[in-house]
């Protein structure tokens, strides 16, 4: 059938702020879909807050709405857009679950919206449990024993039936979000009172355990025609029990027989089709590990996280196909984008590996609850490529960007053989390492498969790679042999683990490399294994056999992603990347990007002209620099992950456009820094960079309480702490791991502003100022900021332009910076300048019409300020923005909530209105629709320390119920049923109240500030509605 | 130990020999599948080819002779990027010991992306698989004649006789799940002895090679057909439309893997297969046949499969039986018996 021509206009619906579960990849997918509607002819309406992102950019849709993802707000754009038709599959379970409530509403059917693609009653039968299960007992297809409970007792009664372990599933929540595995009548009883309150519909499915089979994905695509396909399956290195999504995984499944193999895809086929889904679909089943049984774990009738993966595993864009498919076309009418001449209607067939590992945040957060199981806690994710499967480990393990000696974790080699052996059962973020520390010490692959039934083939991969090191730890740079070299270059050890082990310089093991003419070689992803000819410019590295491409002769410049997303290290730099590598472009430049998340949208192969999917490291750029014959990079916009990497590349001769390594340096070293503005007249916070514990007593004696302490060189903040005494510094300096040099400041109280400024080291321009609306302290990553400011003095906004100019001029800066400046009694400091791309500069260029990103890369390409036109683009910031943070704390026990100068936020959203008030109201709604709700319900507030009398009665006055450990206790209050907010001011890191309060899904107000703006916003919204009913 | 295959255009591959035997000839092929080695290996389609596996990782879930299509390995080489050479679980055997126990000779750590690009390029030629010392001059490829007796499997009431050019046990054994009891004879077997044995349908089974070596037999085949229903497979659907008078060509570099797409003309679906061969039935030639097309390859628009408008006569292409690859076909076996069961046997001369 050829595509609906009823179909005008659409309306995407996106996933909104970026938290655990769900992340950059529906970013991926939205801009996908975005592409495939527009190249119909189609005209894009997009929904989505996320000003973060790449979809809500007018190259991709053609009317954006940052509006909170509410059916009150989709029904005003429905109304006044009249879209035909309805996408709802690609902005993940949030986007799902809206389009789900507007047909609930009546909404969709009031004005005529078309649901495209898979339609309600399959999506209802997919999503709801019980609907589910009957199906799958019709279809025969075998599901865990399992009952629905909606109370503890039900719950009990199937665990002592079937026997513990039981796992808690809550219905309808992002990445197994309140669920768990309880294996005592204790651990289940809490699990499903966390998951009964998780769940929006107050029901749980409690699942005999599984745990120990093998976990495999299957990525389903289906027509309207019927037809069937999997892109792509995966296997899960960890075996069930732990979240797929925290789970080291390979695509394709390396363990299954054919037959195992192809009773899942059979199984899949039948369920897709059942269910009578058009679009993408992903499968989860367990596979006993021994006799081939199988059961069905779930069903996402969506594009997912492994859609992304698959996507990128495969070079088979699902997403984008499934638009497609939504709009009515066949898999066999639609062209296999990657070869151009075969059809969508086939599968790909691979013929290297794909690895993911996840990235987690608790480098920051060591004293977390680390531990793994069906609830998500990663905030990232990286992918490798390779043709060797130790080299794939490998590539994936440097592209972690953590503390790692080849792929071996640092931190591990002081533990014990129990405590690792512990470690290994019990399984944390560190699992993996884990097995590779055990195995290093000599403990047998047979105990350790014991113990984590993780299948023996990966382990003795993990085996031999312990092996050659072994081997290669026994050699050196001056006995290795050729053929030895050469081996550890195919199991992908590193030129600078090699120096490491040999005791030599990385520059050494390069040279001798070199001279034995061991260097990689580039092969295609071609989704057909060289069966057919293919036309991708998207890459990686291998080393054996030929390279599969000639780097042309066109001028290039390598643009360096951003790797994993972290916390502080968010899509926002992917924005940047995909933005370079489009002006690049339009400049008449090849764009080359190197990066490793598959997630994003930098990663699809379509943004760049070629793309390499590799570890940022710099040996691994050297290689692909080296083979592009490239000399130009450009480090602005992968954030801190590539600006680190600008010294080695200028020693090795390439030129850094924009920010030279001594640029950086000078920002970076305090030391550095401070005379630099001290040179400019520029006002600092007073500091001394400290060497010893001993030092950081001595200075923080002569600064006085309180004082900043922060490490250099640090993503999100890493680090940072505010201490108000003595005595507290003295605690941290015992309880905690300080890298020395550390610098400490003194804590200024004041107020925050930070800018963005493009340059080109004669001129600058500044499209806006942000100002914060929490005072000093908090991460601007973490604090609410609004621009146009609106509280700065025209004193102070002077001072701010004047202070940037004179650091741009006195660079000679070219490019995009950004400077963060401190407020106090009209004076202003300059407490940072990053000389790259910041969080805010996506924000500032979707709201002033100035694309900052593109603008600075013709800088960096040699522009002038002047000849950019930018006062002309530049819409005079006519409305007023708020942009407010999101917060994951709630998937991450035991990371105390309370805001401080290290950034805890995953995402962001924003509010724009003609009015502040307006936009706060946007901004807050937006950001906190997973908590309870302040908008429409009244609660109560539970109170610790002090909250002034004009404050308790504003909260009173808007209905909500202000209540002190004088009224109840803090653990009654956790009881009541309808708590919604705990505040405390205190600024006390170590509060348990505070940890246990956000797991409820409470708002925690930490500070006055926040607390201010939420009683404004909610004041506006009564007022509004008030002056409605009048 | 160092090992190469050289192709007859004289381009030499590199690897290590993971074998005992080291040395073999054959025509040079690749599959894109990646599970499956095991059912690959002991295909007889396979007979007097040398296998490049796409897939570079080979021997991972070890080799469980039950799996084998055929009493033997048949392949003529194992050409791998890396090989798993361990046991695996539930008494899962070595790769690499099963291809010495029956001496096929096998590399690994040959860049086999860039082997397929040659393949690609330049089609399917014969190759030898050798030690470094020497240097292969003749590249002559053997000819493979089934050789098998009268063999029976199966009590279901319906009687099914597999014409065998190089059968896979999958296709007997699809057969048998359908409820049928089949009788395996030579590609030869004469007319009347067929008759004696009474059956309800016949099925040309795979095989390999060209499928003109056998035109002598032509005759005799389209006499069996146009008497029972019948079902070809592969190499049995060329030599079917080649009986009816069409005709046949080899394809550059053939179709070897699981991810095949088909169309079915009388459908409109798409669906995957699972496909293994070099040569195919020519779209022009049919015109005078009495066939019409079933299935259609997307891909490259190839015949995949035919039905006959007069006789109870169809074929497939592609492997319905699959083992490996999608199992997505079993209904083309299902329906085939019930259409079986619903013909009134066929008692006189045509």
């Amino acid at each position: 059938m050829p595509k609906q021509q009823d179909i005008k206009k659409v309306l995407v619906i996106g996933s909104g702020p970026i938290v655990i579960g769900q992340a950059a990849e529906f970013d991926y997918s939205g801009t996908q879909a975005c592409k495939a509607l527009k190249e119909e002819g189609i005209e894009v309406v997009l929904i989505n807050n996320n000003p973060a992102t790449i979809m809500t950019d007018n190259t991709f849709a053609d009317v954006i709405y940052f509006e909170p993802l509410t059916v009150e707000d989709a029904e005003q754009i429905i109304l006044k857009e009249k879209p035909d038709g309805l996408l709802a599959t690609v902005g993940g379970q949030t986007g799902l679950n809206l389009a789900m409530e507007l047909h609930e509403n009546g909404i969709l059917a009031k004005y005529g919206v078309r649901l495209l693609g898979t339609d309600i009653d399959s999506i209802q039968k997919a999503e709801d449990r019980e609907l589910f299960r009957s199906l799958m007992k019709h279809l025969g297809e075998p599901v865990p024993e399992s009952e629905i409970v909606t109370s503890i007792d039900e719950a009990i009664h199937f665990a002592e039936v079937t026997g513990y372990p039981v796992i808690v599933r809550p219905a309808y929540t992002l990445g197994g979000f309140g669920g768990g595995i309880a294996s005592s009548k204790e651990k289940l009883i809490s699990l499903v009172k966390q998951g009964l309150s998780a769940s929006p519909i107050n029901q749980c499915l409690i699942e005999k355990s599984i745990a120990g089979y093998k976990e495999i994905e299957y990525e389903v695509m289906r027509d309207k025609n019927g037809t069937c396909i999997t892109v792509c399956n995966m296997e899960n290195v960890d075996p069930v029990g732990v979240h797929t999504g925290d789970s080291v995984v390979v695509a394709p499944s390396q363990t299954l027989t054919d037959d195992e193999y192809q009773s899942l895809r059979k199984a899949s086929l039948t369920i897709i089709s059942a269910l009578d889904i058009v679009g993408g679909c992903n499968i989860q089943f367990a596979l006993h590990p021994d006799n081939s049984q199988y059961y069905l774990i779930e069903v996402n009738p969506r594009v997912s996280r492994s859609s992304a993966l698959a996507s990128k595993a495969t070079g088979y864009p699902i997403a984008k196909i499934a638009a497609k498919l939504a709009l009515g076309y066949n898999l066999h009418e639609l062209k296999n984008p990657v070869t151009g001449t075969t059809f969508a209607s086939f599968e790909p067939a691979l013929d290297y590996v794909a690895v993911k590992m996840p990235r987690w945040p608790f480098d920051k957060f060591p004293h977390a609850d680390r531990k793994l199981g069906t609830q998500m806690k990663a905030t990232g994710e990286v992918m490798a490529l390779e043709r060797n499967m130790a080299s794939a480990f490998q590539k994936a393990i440097r592209s972690l960007e953590l503390k790692t000696n080849g792929m071996y974790l640092k931190e591990l080699s002081a533990l014990d053989e129990d405590t690792l052996l512990d470690l290994v059962v019990s399984a944390d973020d560190r699992r993996f390492f884990v097995v590779m520390e055990l195995l290093r010490r000599g403990v047998s692959s047979d105990k350790i498969h014991e113990l984590t039934k993780i299948t023996p083939y990966f382990l003795s991969v993990f085996q031999e790679m312990v092996s050659m090191d072994n081997m290669l730890q026994k050699t050196g740079l001056e006995k290795v042999e050729k053929q030895q070299l050469q081996l550890a270059k195919k199991y992908g050890f590193s030129d600078r683990y090699l120096s490491n082990i040999w005791s030599v310089s990385e520059i050494e093991v390069r040279n001798k490399r070199v001279e034995w003419g061991i260097t990689p070689t580039y092969k295609m992803v071609d989704t057909c294994a060289a069966e057919f000819e293919a036309k991708t410019t998207y890459f990686y590295s291998s080393w054996s056999g030929k390279s599969d491409r000639i780097p042309g002769t066109k001028k290039k410049v390598a643009i360096i992603g951003s790797g994993p997303i972290r916390i502080g290290q968010g899509v926002e730099f992917d924005y940047c990347c995909v933005h370079s590598a489009i002006a690049l472009h339009a400049c008449g430049y090849e764009a080359i990007l190197i990066n490793n998340n598959p997630e994003t949208v930098s990663t699809d192969y379509e943004v760049s002209d070629s793309l390499y999917f590799e570890p940022l490291t710099f040996e691994d750029i050297n290689h692909v620099l080296e083979f592009e014959g490239i000399s130009d990079v450009i480090l602005q916009f992968g954030g801190q992950t590539s600006i680190n990497l600008a010294k080695e590349l200028e020693a090795a001769g390439y030129s850094v456009l924009g920010s030279p390594a001594d640029t950086v340096d000078q920002m970076e070293d305090r030391e550095r820094f401070y005379h630099f503005l001290d040179a400019l007249n520029i006002p600092k916070v007073p500091g001394f960079s400290a060497l010893s514990e001993k030092e950081v007593i001595e200075y923080a004696g002569k600064l006085g309480f309180p004082i900043l302490l922060r490490p250099s060189y640090v993503i999100g903040g890493s680090g940072m702490k505010v201490l108000y005494s003595e005595s507290e510094l003295t605690s941290y300096l015992n309880h905690e791991q300080v890298n020395y040099p550390v610098l400490i400041d003194t804590f200024l109280e004041g107020t925050e502003a930070e800018v963005d400024v493009l340059s080109d080291g004669t001129e600058l321009f500044i499209p806006g100022i942000f100002e914060h609306l929490e005072g000093t302290g908090v991460h601007s990553g973490d604090s609410l900021t609004v621009t146009p400011p609106q509280s700065l003095s025209n004193h102070v906004i002077d001072q701010i332009k004047s202070y940037s100019k004179k650091i741009a001029l006195n660079l000679s800066y070219k490019g995009l910076f950004n400077v963060q400046f401190a407020i106090q009694n009209e004076c202003v400091y300059v407490i940072e300048v990053n000389p790259r791309a910041s969080r805010t500069a996506p924000i500032m260029s979707k709201i002033t019409n100035v694309n900052l990103v593109q603008k600075a890369t013709q800088l960096l390409l040699g522009h002038s300020l002047h000849s950019l036109n930018l006062e002309q683009e530049h819409n005079g910031q006519p409305e007023i923005t708020v942009k407010a943070p999101v917060f994951s704390t709630i998937k991450l026990p035991g990371v105390s909530p309370v805001l401080n100068p290290m950034m805890l936020s995953t995402g962001e959203v924003i509010g724009t209105d003609a009015h502040f008030n307006g936009a706060l109201v946007k901004a807050l709604k937006g950001s906190s629709l997973q908590l309870a709700d302040l908008w429409n319900d009244h609660g109560s507030i539970f109170v610790e320390g002090i909250l002034d009398e004009a404050a308790s009665k504003a909260w009173e006055e808007c209905g909500h119920n202000v209540l002190t450990a004088n009224d109840l206790t803090f653990d009654d209050w956790l009881k009541t049923d309808n708590k919604v907010i705990y505040i405390n001011f205190s600024n006390d890191s170590e509060s348990q109240n505070a940890k246990r309060a956000v797991l409820e899904r409470v708002h925690v107000l930490t500070r006055k500030e926040t607390s201010n703006a939420y009683l404004n916003a909610i004041r506006t919204t009564n007022k509004m509605r008030k002056e409605v009913l009048n | 130990m160092k090992g190469c295959i050289t192709l007859s255009n004289g381009n030499t591959f590199d690897g290590d020999w993971i074998s005992d035997n080291q040395y073999g000839s054959g025509e040079i092929v690749f599959y894109t599948g990646m599970t499956g080695y095991e059912q690959v290996l002991t295909d007889p389609s396979y007979q007097g080819q040398i296998v490049v596996f796409s897939y570079p990782f080979i021997g991972n879930y070890g080799f469980d002779p039950k799996s084998m299509e055929s009493a033997k390995i048949q392949v003529a080489g194992v050409v791998m990027a890396e090989c798993y050479g361990f046991a695996a679980k539930g008494g899962r055997q070595s790769i690499v010991d099963l291809l010495n126990a029956y001496q096929i000779p096998a590399l690994k750590n040959v860049d086999t992306r860039s082997l397929i690009q040659q393949i690609r390029m330049k089609g399917s030629l014969p190759a030898v698989m050798h030690v470094p010392s020497i240097t292969p001059d003749s590249f002559s490829l053997e000819e493979y004649w089934p050789a098998t007796s009268i063999k029976k499997t199966g009590s279901g009431e319906t009687h099914i006789v597999l014409i065998d050019f190089g059968y896979k046990k999958s296709i007997a054994e699809a057969l048998v799940n359908e409820g049928c009891s089949v009788t395996i004879v030579p590609f030869d077997q004469e007319l009347n002895d067929i008759e004696k044995l009474n059956p309800d349908g016949l099925v040309f089974s795979n095989g390999s090679g060209d499928p003109m070596r056998f035109s002598t037999y032509f005759h005799h085949y389209k006499n069996l057909a146009i008497r029972y229903p019948t079902l070809g497979i592969c190499l049995g659907h060329q030599i079917l439309a080649l009986s009816f008078g069409g005709e046949t060509r080899k394809l550059k570099f053939g179709h070897r893997g699981a991810n095949q797409p088909v169309m079915n003309l009388k459908t409109g679906k798409v669906s995957m297969s699972s496909q293994n061969h070099s040569y195919v039935v020519q779209k022009e030639s049919l015109a005078e046949t009495g066939f019409n097309i079933w299935f259609e390859n997307v891909n490259d628009g190839s015949v995949e499969g035919l039905w006959h408008r007069s006789f109870n006569v169809a074929s497939v292409q592609f492997h319905p039986e699959a083992a490996p690859g999608p199992n997505e076909h079993k209904e083309i076996f299902q329906n085939f018996i019930n259409s079986v069961q619903h013909t009134e046997k066929v008692r006189s001369y045509a």
